[in-house]
C-alpha cells in the first residue's frame, strides 16, 4: 500500500516536472507573472511528491517488506538497522530516486532563495530543471521502478554486498550526488541565459553560490569514495583511476574551472561563452558519468552484467540534454560576446590559464577512461588503460597550473605586473626550496619527484599566505589597522585562501605517498613486526560472530621504543550469505601519519599473514580535500551572495516611486 | 568561420553519442584471444586418476576441441550436457583439460556427470591455461591441422555457440 | 549465464588468499622490487579494475608466480611483458603500448593543451585589437533624462 504511494507520487512528479517545463518557459517568453510564478509551486511540490517515494521505499526497506523486488535484491532481515537504511540507495533503483530527490530539493531550493532572481530568469531556470526531472522520472518509472512487487514474496532477501555495509560508503552517494546534481542548477542558469539571450555580472553573481555548493559536495564526495577504498578494500589504494572513480572526478575538474571562470565574468564581463559552455559540459559530465556506471559500457572484463535497454534510455536523454543545449550555444552563443579586454598578463590572463589546464586534464581523464570504447567500437586492439597512464599524463598537465596558483591572485585585473608579483612570491619561493633541502637531507630514501612535490605544495601554501598578508598589509602597517583588515576582507577572500590552501595539503599528502614503507610477512601468535620504528605484535587471533558474518579477529599490540601506542583488532570476515570473505583493516592516525594493518588468511595451522603498512600524511589527502570543500563553504557564506536583499529594496522604492 | 567554431562541441558530443550507441550493443565481458592464429603452446600433461595424460603433439595433424573445465565450475555443469555430444556432432575428437583442480575432485565430477573428453590433462598449476591466455572456466578452443588455434570461446557452450560458431569453422578447418 | 560464469569466478577470487603472499617474494630484493614494479603494470584480469600486485585473485597469484619465475631466468622487464602479452594481450598491460592505435591517446590532451592555448592567445589578440568597448559619451539630452530617471528612483 505504501508502496503503491510512492510509485503514485513519482507519476504526479513527472506530469508536474512536465508542467513546469512548459508553462514557466510560455510565461517567461509571454512576460506573463503569474505563468512565470507557477515554476515555483510546481518545483516545491515536485520536491514534496519525491520526498514522499523516498519514504515509501525507506518505509520498505526498514520494514524488511520482501514482497518488493528491489528489497528483494539488496536487503536482508540480520542486517542492521542502519544499513538498511543506507541500503535504500545502494543499489540503482534507489540511487536514481535519491538523484531525483536532490534534483528536486535544487529546484525547490531555487524557488525558494532565488526570490531575488529577475521572475523571467527564475521562470526558465526551473523550466530547465523541470525538462531534466521529466527525463529522469520517465526513466525510473519506465526502467528502474523501485516499487515493482514480486509476487509471491520471498521470505528472505538475498541480502547486499558486505563491502557496501560501512558508513563511509552509505554517506559518500548523497554528497557525490549533491554535487552532479548540483551543478544540473548551473546548467539550468546556463540554458536559461542562452534562451534569453543574455549573460551580465548579474547572471554571474546569481550562478556562483549554487555552483559553489554543488562544488563543496562533490569534493567531500569523492574524498569521502577515495578515504572509504583506502581503509576498505584493504591495499592502502586511494586512487585507482577507475572509470567510477573518473565520472566523478571529471565534472570536479571542469566544474572546478566553471567557478574560476564565472569570477571573471561577473567581475570583467569577459569570457562569457566559454563560462555558458562550461556550465554545460560540466552537467554533461555527470550525466555521461551516470551513463558509463549504469549502461554497461564500461566494464572492466568480468564485471556484472549490466542492462543494455537502460543504457539506451539514458544515451536518449543525454542526446536531448546535452545535444539540445550544445546547439542552443552554437546558434546564440555568437551574440553573446563580452566587453571586457585583458591583457594576457593579468588576474584574468591566468584565471584563462587555470580553465586551459583543469579542462585539458579534464580532456585527458576523458580519454583515458574513454579510449577503449573508441578503439573497440572502430574495430582495434582491446586495451586497457590504467594508474601508470593517468598518474603519468595528468601529473605532467596539472602541474604547471600548480606553480601558476599562488601567482594569479597577485596580478592584477586587465593588466597585472608579473615582476611585482614575482618579488613577493620570494618568500613562498624560499619556503619551497628549505623544504625541499629538508627533506632531501633528512628524509631516506631520497626520492626526488615527492622532494619536488613537497616542495610544491609549500610554494603553494606560503603563496596563499603571501596574498592574503597583502591584503592586510601584515607588517607593513599597525597590527591593529591589519586585524581590522582581516576583519573586514569579504569571507570569499578567506574562502579562496583557504581552498588554496587544502591544495597544499592534499599536494603534501599525495607526495608523501613515495615515504610509505610496508611489511607484509607470515607470524604466528607472540611474533612482532617492525615497521617505522613502531613494533607490531600479534597476540592471539580468536574468532568472533558478527549479525550477518563470522570472524578471525587479530589483537595487535603496537609499541614504539618499548611504550605502548595502542592495541589494534584487525579481522578477516566471511558473511555466509554471499559466500564471501573480506578484510576488516583497522587504521591507528595521528593526522601526520597512518599505521594500517589487515589481518589476512591464515593457513589453519596457526600462522596468519599480517600486513602492516606505514603511511606518511596520507590523511593529508582527505584533509586537504576537506580544508578545500571548508574554503568553498566560506566562500558560499559570503554576505554578497545575498543579492535579493539589494534587489528588493530597490523594487520597493520603484514602487513607491511608481505609485505617485 | 567564427559560427562554425561554436558547432564544435556540438559535432564532438554527436560523435560521442554514436560511440555510446555502438558500444551498447558490444558485449564488454568478453576478452579476444590474444592466441588466435598463433600455434597452439606444447604441454606434456598427466592424466587424471589412472587415465592416460595429454600431449600436445599427441594430435598434432587433426582439428581438435579443447575444453578447459573444472570440477569446482558451476558453469561448467551447464555445458556438460552439450559437451556429452559434441564430439560426436562435429565429427573431431574432444579433449579436456582439468584447470586448478584435485585429480580426485575431477575423477567425481566426470563418474557423476559422464566423460565426454577423448583424452583428459591435469594442469594443476594452471600454468597450460596461462600460456593459452585461459582467464577463467569454461573455456573451449579450436586447433587446426596445423596445430594453430583458430577460436576461442569463453564460458559455456550453447547449441546456437556450437551451431554457428563452431560447426562451420570445424567443417571448413576439416575439408581443407 | 554470464551472471553465473562471473558469479564462479569472482567466488573463486573472494575465497582465496592474498595478494603478494610472503612466501611469493623472491630472496633477492633488486629482483623482488622489479617484480613488484611489473606486476603493477599487469591488470588482474579477473577483478573489477586491479593490477595484479593488489588483487587477491588466484589468477593473479599465479601470474606473480610466473612472473618471478621469469624474471629469475633472466628475462628483462620488456621480455616479462612481452611474456604475458602474447598470451593475453595489450589488455593486460595497465600502461598502453605507444603504437599507432594509441597515438591519439597518448598525444591527444597536449593536442588539446596546444589547441588550447592558441584559441587563447587568438582570443586575446583579437580582442585586444577590436574597437574600443568603451561606451560613446551621453549627449546633453540623454544625461538630462538620466539625472530625471535617477531623481524618480529615490535611490
Amino acid at each position: 500500500m505504501i508502496a503503491e504511494l510512492g510509485h503514485f507520487a513519482l507519476a504526479l512528479a513527472l506530469v508536474l516536472a512536465i508542467v513546469q517545463s512548459v508553462v514557466p518557459l510560455y510565461g517567461a517568453s509571454r512576460g506573463e507573472p503569474g505563468l512565470m510564478a507557477l515554476g515555483g509551486s510546481t518545483a516545491i511540490g515536485q520536491f514534496a511528491l519525491v520526498v514522499l517515494a523516498f519514504a515509501a521505499l525507506a518505509h520498505a526497506y526498514v520494514t524488511s517488506d520482501f514482497s518488493l523486488a528491489t528489497v528483494a535484491e539488496n536487503s536482508q532481515s540480520t542486517k542492521p538497522l542502519l544499513y538498511k537504511i543506507t541500503g535504500v540507495w545502494s543499489n540503482h533503483e534507489g540511487s536514481m530516486l535519491l538523484w531525483v530527490l536532490i534534483l528536486t530539493l535544487f529546484g525547490a531550493a531555487v524557488a525558494w532563495f532565488g526570490t531575488g532572481l529577475p521572475p523571467d530568469l527564475r521562470a526558465r531556470v526551473l523550466a530547465v530543471q523541470g525538462m531534466i526531472g521529466a527525463g529522469f522520472f520517465a526513466f525510473i518509472l519506465f526502467t528502474s521502478n523501485p516499487f515493482l512487487r514480486l509476487s509471491p514474496a520471498p521470505p528472505d532477501g538475498s541480502g547486499m554486498n558486505p563491502l557496501l555495509q560501512d558508513l563511509g560508503l552509505a554517506i559518500h552517494p548523497p554528497f557525490l550526488y549533491l554535487g552532479y546534481v548540483g551543478f544540473s542548477v548551473s546548467f539550468s542558469f546556463a540554458v536559461a541565459a542562452l534562451i534569453e539571450g543574455r549573460v551580465d555580472a548579474a547572471w554571474a553573481r546569481w550562478v556562483r553560490p549554487w555552483t559553489l555548493a554543488a562544488w563543496c559536495a562533490l569534493t567531500v564526495g569523492i574524498a569521502l569514495g577515495s578515504w572509504w577504498a583506502y581503509y576498505t578494500l584493504g591495499w592502502g589504494g586511494w586512487w585507482y583511476w577507475d572509470p567510477v572513480e573518473n565520472a566523478s572526478f571529471m565534472p570536479w575538474l571542469v566544474g572546478t574551472a566553471l567557478l574560476h571562470s564565472a569570477i571573471v565574468v561577473e567581475r570583467r564581463d569577459a569570457l562569457k561563452t566559454w563560462t555558458i559552455l562550461l556550465a554545460i559540459v560540466t552537467f554533461a559530465l555527470s550525466l555521461i558519468g551516470t551513463f558509463l556506471v549504469r549502461s554497461g559500457v564500461l566494464t572492466s572484463v568480468h564485471a556484472f552484467a549490466q542492462d543494455p535497454s537502460r543504457g539506451a534510455f539514458i544515451l536518449l536523454l543525454l542526446v536531448i540534454a546535452i545535444g539540445g543545449p550544445l546547439i542552443l550555444y552554437a546558434a546564440r552563443a555568437p551574440s553573446l560576446q563580452g566587453g571586457g579586454i585583458f591583457a594576457p598578463i593579468s588576474r584574468e590572463g591566468a584565471l584563462v590559464l587555470n580553465n586551459l589546464l583543469l579542462t585539458t586534464a579534464a580532456a585527458t581523464v576523458v580519454f583515458g577512461t574513454l579510449y577503449p570504447i573508441f578503439l573497440d567500437v572502430v574495430g582495434g586492439d582491446k586495451i586497457s588503460i590504467g594508474p601508470p597512464y593517468f598518474s603519468l599524463v595528468f601529473g605532467i598537465l596539472i602541474s604547471p597550473l600548480l606553480i601558476a596558483m599562488p601567482f594569479g591572485p597577485l596580478l592584477g585585473w586587465k593588466r597585472g605586473d608579473l615582476l611585482a608579483a614575482s618579488q613577493r612570491l620570494i618568500v613562498a619561493l624560499g619556503a619551497a626550496i628549505a623544504v625541499a633541502l629538508a627533506v632531501l637531507l633528512f628524509v631516506r630514501p631520497a626520492a626526488v619527484l615527492a622532494t619536488l612535490g613537497l616542495g610544491l605544495a609549500a610554494w603553494i601554501a606560503v603563496g596563499s599566505l603571501v596574498e592574503w598578508s597583502e591584503r592586510v598589509q601584515l607588517f607593513r602597517i599597525r597590527f591593529g589597522d591589519t586585524l581590522a583588515r582581516a576583519r573586514h576582507l569579504p569571507r570569499a577572500a578567506y574562502g579562496m585562501t583557504i581552498a588554496h590552501l587544502g591544495v597544499a595539503v592534499t599536494v603534501a599528502g599525495i607526495a608523501a605517498s613515495a615515504w610509505a614503507s610496508e611489511r607484509i610477512e607470515r607470524v604466528h601468535a607472540g611474533d612482532s613486526i617492525s615497521i617505522a620504528g613502531y613494533d607490531l605484535r600479534l597476540d592471539k587471533v580468536e574468532p568472533v560472530e558478527g549479525p550477518n558474518y563470522t570472524a578471525q579477529r587479530g589483537t595487535v599490540t603496537v609499541t614504539r621504543g618499548g611504550a605502548l601506542v595502542t592495541v589494534m583488532h584487525p579481522e578477516s570476515r566471511f558473511f555466509p550469505v554471499q559466500q564471501m570473505s573480506t578484510t576488516f583493516t583497522t587504521i591507528r592516525t595521528d593526522l601526520l601519519s597512518d599505521l594500517y594493518v589487515v589481518l589476512a588468511d591464515g593457513d589453519g595451522q596457526g600462522a596468519w599473514t599480517l600486513r602492516v603498512y606505514e603511511k606518511p600524511l596520507v590523511p593529508w589527502i582527505w584533509l586537504g580535500c576537506g580544508v578545500m570543500a571548508l574554503g568553498g563553504l566560506f566562500s558560499l557564506s559570503d554576505r554578497r551572495w545575498r543579492v535579493g536583499a539589494a534587489v528588493r529594496r530597490a523594487r520597493a522604492a520603484a514602487g513607491a516611486a511608481a505609485d505617485d | 568561420m567564427r559560427r562554425l567554431i561554436y558547432l564544435l562541441p556540438a559535432a564532438a558530443f554527436t560523435a560521442l553519442a554514436i560511440y555510446f550507441f555502438v558500444s551498447l550493443s558490444r558485449d564488454p565481458s568478453v576478452l579476444p584471444s590474444a592466441m588466435i592464429d598463433q600455434p597452439a603452446p606444447s604441454f606434456t600433461l598427466a592424466g587424471v586418476g589412472d587415465q592416460p595424460g595429454l600431449a600436445r603433439n599427441e594430435f598434432a595433424g587433426q582439428v581438435v576441441l579443447i575444453n578447459f573445465f573444472a570440477s569446482w565450475c558451476v558453469p561448467c555443469r551447464v555445458e556438460h550436457p552439450l559437451l556429452m555430444n559434441v564430439s560426436r556432432e562435429l565429427g573431431v575428437p574432444l579433449y579436456g583439460i582439468d584447470y586448478k583442480d584435485k585429480p580426485e575432485d575431477a575423477g567425481k565430477f566426470l563418474s557423476e556427470l559422464g566423460n565426454p573428453y577423448g583424452r583428459i590433462g591435469a594442469d594443476r598449476d594452471g600454468r597450460v591455461g596461462i600460456d593459452f591466455g585461459v582467464y577463467g572456466v569454461p573455456e573451449t578452443y579450436v586447433i587446426d591441422k596445423a596445430g594453430r588455434i583458430r577460436l576461442r570461446h569463453v564460458g559455456p557452450l550453447t547449441p546456437a555457440d556450437v551451431a554457428k560458431e563452431l560447426a562451420p569453422l570445424v567443417k571448413a578447418l576439416k575439408g581443407s | 549465464m554470464k551472471a553465473i560464469v562471473l558469479a564462479a569466478m569472482l567466488g573463486l577470487a573472494a575465497a582465496s588468499a592474498l595478494a603478494v603472499e610472503p612466501g611469493e617474494r623472491l630472496a633477492d630484493p633488486a629482483l623482488e622490487a622489479r617484480a613488484r614494479a611489473l606486476s603493477a603494470e599487469l591488470r588482474c584480469l579477473v577483478c573489477q579494475n586491479q593490477s595484479i600486485d593488489d588483487s587477491s585473485a588466484d589468477l593473479a597469484h599465479d601470474l606473480r608466480v610466473l612472473l618471478r619465475q621469469r624474471l629469475t631466468a633472466g628475462d628483462t622487464d620488456a621480455q616479462v611483458l612481452q611474456f604475458m602479452v602474447r598470451r593475453y594481450g595489450d589488455f593486460i598491460l595497465l600502461k598502453p603500448p605507444v603504437q599507432p592505435d594509441t597515438y591519439l591517446l597518448w598525444f591527444g590532451p597536449f593536442a588539446v593543451l596546444a589547441l588550447g592555448a592558441a584559441g587563447a592567445a587568438i582570443y586575446l589578440r583579437r580582442s585586444r585589437r577590436g574597437p574600443d568597448r568603451a561606451p560613446a559619451p551621453l549627449s546633453a539630452e540623454e544625461r538630462r533624462k538620466l539625472d530625471k530617471l535617477l531623481a524618480e528612483d529615490g535611490a
